[in-house]
């Protein structure tokens, strides 16, 4: 089955995650790729605690989840690829051996050099230039934190909207 | 509120969600300063666990209820707990088990009153149908 989502957040695993989107999706697996959370074993404990019995949770590096996103699409059950960073969609983006047609903009919140969007989405000029280039190669670029809240298309991300 | 009550925990989790439980065991019992809430709203993952910290500092409190187990609430104060010793995470919290909280002795190891406190939380879920 293909994957039902690809979400940054820069929460991680969270409710609206594993409840918000979990539940109405049925999801079965989410494939965290995150480079420090696919070195740390006590990490990986804390996520896997988090979500029902369920549901599994795996952790690759960008690459690794690059190079075997294939073997998860395959996967029987609903998927979801979660990323904590802009720049780590545009890299499996770039890299994924199968091409990501949309990427949902979950949650990246406030922080010194970011500028506020939406109400959870604040972004460094180098992020919203890394989504314009995500869009460029193709990719459906959309912000929407919970499924009951209306999808924002990227150029009304990228101007701001307070909805 | 009570002038004498100390601080004893931090209540941390979605939305008006702490506010409001903090609030309740206020009405409830006059010891809502007791406990000191904190929300998530708009706060990323560092900044989670940087407030929590700040508080647990501040506050020089060694307990903290969260609301969802698989909440960034909890993953925050369980990545805080990682590195400090002696720091106990409820997750689930409700007002009962709460108001059992503050209700504790002060001088109860935080390790006893807070398993009381899970004790009250779970016998007061309840289903009733008529």
């Amino acid at each position: 089955m293909p994957i039902a989502l690809y979400r940054i957040d820069d929460r991680l695993i969270h409710g609206q995650v594993v409840v918000g989107w979990g539940q109405p999706l049925d999801l079965g697996f989410i494939l965290l790729v995150d480079d420090a959370v696919a070195e740390s074993d006590w990490e990986q404990e804390l996520y896997r605690l988090g979500v029902p019995p369920s549901m599994d949770v795996y952790f690759a590096s960008t690459s690794e989840a690059a190079r075997e996103i294939a073997k998860y699409a395959s996967d029987r059950r609903t998927g979801m690829v979660l990323t904590g960073t802009v720049e780590a969609m545009l890299q499996l983006a770039r890299t994924a051996v199968l091409p990501i047609k949309a990427v949902n903009v979950g949650g990246i919140h406030h922080r010194e050099d970011r500028t506020q969007k939406m109400r959870y989405v604040f972004l460094t000029k180098g992020e919203e230039q890394d989504l314009r280039s995500m869009a460029e190669l193709g990719v459906v670029v959309t912000a929407q934190d919970v499924p009951s809240a209306p999808s924002h298309s990227l150029e009304e991300l990228l101007r701001g909207c307070m909805t | 509120m009570d002038p004498d009550v100390a601080p004893r925990a931090i209540v941390a989790g979605h939305g008006a969600l702490p506010d409001g439980l903090v609030s309740a065991v206020e009405q409830i019992t006059g010891r809502g300063n007791a406990l000191i809430p904190f929300s998530n709203v708009g706060l990323g993952r560092a900044e989670i666990e940087s407030g929590l910290r700040d508080l647990l500092a501040l506050h020089g409190v060694n307990v903290v209820f969260t609301d969802l187990p698989g909440g960034s609430a909890t993953f925050a104060a369980r990545r805080v707990q990682h590195d400090t010793p002696g720091l106990i995470v409820v997750t689930g919290v409700s007002l009962a088990a709460l108001m059992d909280f503050v209700f504790c002795d002060a001088e109860m190891p935080a390790g006893e009153s807070t398993a009381r406190a899970v004790e009250k939380g779970r016998a007061a879920i309840a289903s009733v149908a008529i």
